[in-house]
């Protein structure tokens, strides 16, 4: 500070007083202070961001490149009667027609199983429970629920629902299987979704003299609605297209009849590509068979993922 | 003070958030039909007042409350009290414009329907009641069944005080009604309140001191957690009994 002042007053004897700024007890002077050219955090920012894009492009790529593969390798084998008639001659001719429709039901079953389950548990845990210990070991029950291998739900299946409750292979024992699997994601996403609505719908209903049960269910479902939908469906497809949870419980190698009761047995999309490429009569022969299956498997699960895209953003555009 | 029906009183209200004391001793009686405002510095405690009066603090896990508020007479902290009644005697209306993603009919319409009114044509004359009280009848009465999030926000604030008045309420709680709101919203606000003192016991918070000059009727001060001063308006902000209180609404401190 004092060299400061020494040179100030110096300056000022020199008459550049314009040139310094003085502040007004006239003890500090601004030194005046070169900054680097711009050019290198320029470059640095531009070097990150390549980085990022590239990051990007790598995953629409390999995107990219699994469908191509497959469509390369089995757009031959789509066609109309693939699509609607059962396979033939040992599996190595024919269609997929049962598959589609086991894959579907056990979709379906699942969504119905495990939709309620979850959000009912996703709305006890946001806005009823209180915290402390034992929402705790609920909340650390579900995160390693999520976390347990497809395999293992399959076994866990094949013991309790297909043996000890006696439901046998079936549609019923796939589909809770594949619920078990997509509950943590459902009341995940459910959750998620709760605590994205604003409380003050929450306060703005409660007083009105509305109970809190109320308010949840004419208020706040009906806002988290769109997001419970597209995390739920979300988990529903990505357990649609698993291979273990439904090979020891619901899918079987071969039936020619399609199903006509929940409780029985069907052929599945992705145990049937299972099959076809590890234990078929002419694995080389069906190589397109296995993948045009494969591309079906695919389309239904982007489908099933669009149409609650789709839900989603209609739902949206009708509250706002 | 005023010679009027006293509506509620607070006796020896003490409000704690966990350890913190936020609420000292207050007491204070609260006029039918008049217009109380509450005055003080940000976290003075006056909107932690407010919501003890509909027990909107419930809601917070780790609070305490202590004293009495009375309401008719009636403690309204006893438990034999319904909390849910309780809500629909003493209404709200909140900071911000909360209204419901649902259309203009059916946000003033949810308090009747969530108290079991379901007569449709009792729903909709008293909608079309409410909508006029709220002085918003007249530009949304060719849109009602359109989202209410397409309003402005000076109209999603009255469809907020519409709403609040469908349920007949006895006491209207306004927390800061006007603060989100440009002049000519917060005029139209402050006008409808004159109305509505007709007709309803009104509190306001507010920080705007000649909102409290210009609406209420009796105003009260708070200050760190405490009721410093309370007296008719005209009496308050032209001859304060305290130093602390004129310092304030002179805008020397706050």
């Amino acid at each position: 500070m004092n060299t400061l002042l020494v040179m100030n007053s110096r300056f000022a004897d020199i008459k550049e007083q314009t040139f310094n700024a003085i502040d007004n007890e006239g003890t500090c002077r601004m030194e005046k202070i070169v900054f680097p050219n711009n050019r290198l955090k320029k470059m640095i920012q531009t070097i990150f961001f390549s980085l990022f894009r590239c990051a990007a492009t790598i995953n629409a790529l390999a995107l990219f490149i699994v469908v191509y593969f497959m469509a390369a390798n089995g757009l031959t084998a789509i066609n109309w009667t693939f699509l609607t008639q059962p396979p033939t001659d040992a599996m190595t001719k024919g269609g997929i027609f049962p598959c589609i429709i086991g894959t579907l039901c056990l979709s379906l079953g699942a969504i119905l199983i495990a939709f309620p389950v979850g959000v009912a548990s996703a709305i006890y845990l946001s806005e009823y429970a209180r915290p402390g210990k034992i929402l705790r070991m609920i909340r650390l029950g579900i995160n390693n629920l999520a976390g347990v291998p497809s395999v293992v739900f399959g076994l866990f299946g094949l013991a309790f629902f297909v043996v000890w409750m006696k439901l046998g292979v079936s549609i019923l024992s796939g589909s809770l299987t594949l619920a078990a699997m997509s509950l943590p994601v459902i009341i995940g996403s459910t959750e998620e979704a709760l605590r994205a609505v604003p409380e003050t719908y929450r306060e703005a209903s409660l007083g009105l003299g509305a109970t809190k049960w109320q308010t949840i269910y004419r208020v706040v479902l009906p806002a988290a609605l769109p997001g419970i939908l597209t995390g739920g469906i979300l988990g529903i497809s990505r357990a649609a297209g698993e291979t273990a949870p439904i090979m020891f419980t619901a899918a079987v190698f071969y039936t020619p009849s399609l199903p006509t009761s929940p409780f029985d047995e069907i052929m599945a999309l992705p145990y049937h590509i299972y099959v076809l490429a590890t234990a078929g009569t002419e694995i080389e022969a069906t190589r397109h068979l296995q993948y045009g299956t494969a591309i079906v498997l695919i389309a239904l699960v982007l489908g099933m993922n669009i149409a609650a895209i789709i839900y989603r953003a209609k739902l949206r555009k009708k509250m706002s | 003070m005023i010679d009027a029906t006293i509506k509620m009183s607070s006796k020896n209200l003490n409000f704690y958030y966990g350890k913190f004391h936020a609420l000292h001793d207050i007491s204070f009686d609260i006029y039918q039909k008049q217009v109380t405002a509450l005055i003080g510095p940000s976290g003075c405690g006056k909107s932690t007042f407010l919501r003890c009066l509909n027990r909107m603090n419930d809601l917070i896990p780790i609070s305490r409350v202590d004293g009495n508020i009375l309401l008719d007479n009636e403690d309204i902290y006893s438990p034999k009290i319904d909390v849910v009644l309780l809500r629909r005697r003493v209404g709200m209306v909140f900071q911000k414009p909360n209204p419901f993603p649902k259309s203009i009919f059916e946000n003033v319409a949810y308090g009747m329907r969530v108290n079991g009114i379901k007569n449709k044509s009792v729903i909709s004359s008293r909608v079309e009641h409410s909508l006029k009280q709220s002085a918003l009848w007249d530009e949304v009465k060719d849109r009602l069944y359109e989202s209410a999030l397409g309003l402005s926000g000076g109209q999603q604030q009255r469809l907020c005080i519409a709403r609040a008045l469908a349920v007949d309420p006895e006491v209207l709680l306004m927390d800061e009604p006007a603060s989100a709101l440009d002049p000519i919203a917060t005029q139209k606000i402050e006008e409808l309140i004159a109305q509505l003192k007709e007709s309803f016991t009104i509190i306001i918070v507010t920080h705007n001191m000649q909102q409290a000059a210009r609406v209420s009727d009796v105003t009260a001060f708070f200050y760190m957690g405490k009721l410093i001063e309370i007296n008719n308006t005209d009496m308050l902000f032209t001859r304060p009994a305290l130093q602390q209180t004129e310092d304030y609404i002179t805008g020397r401190f706050g």
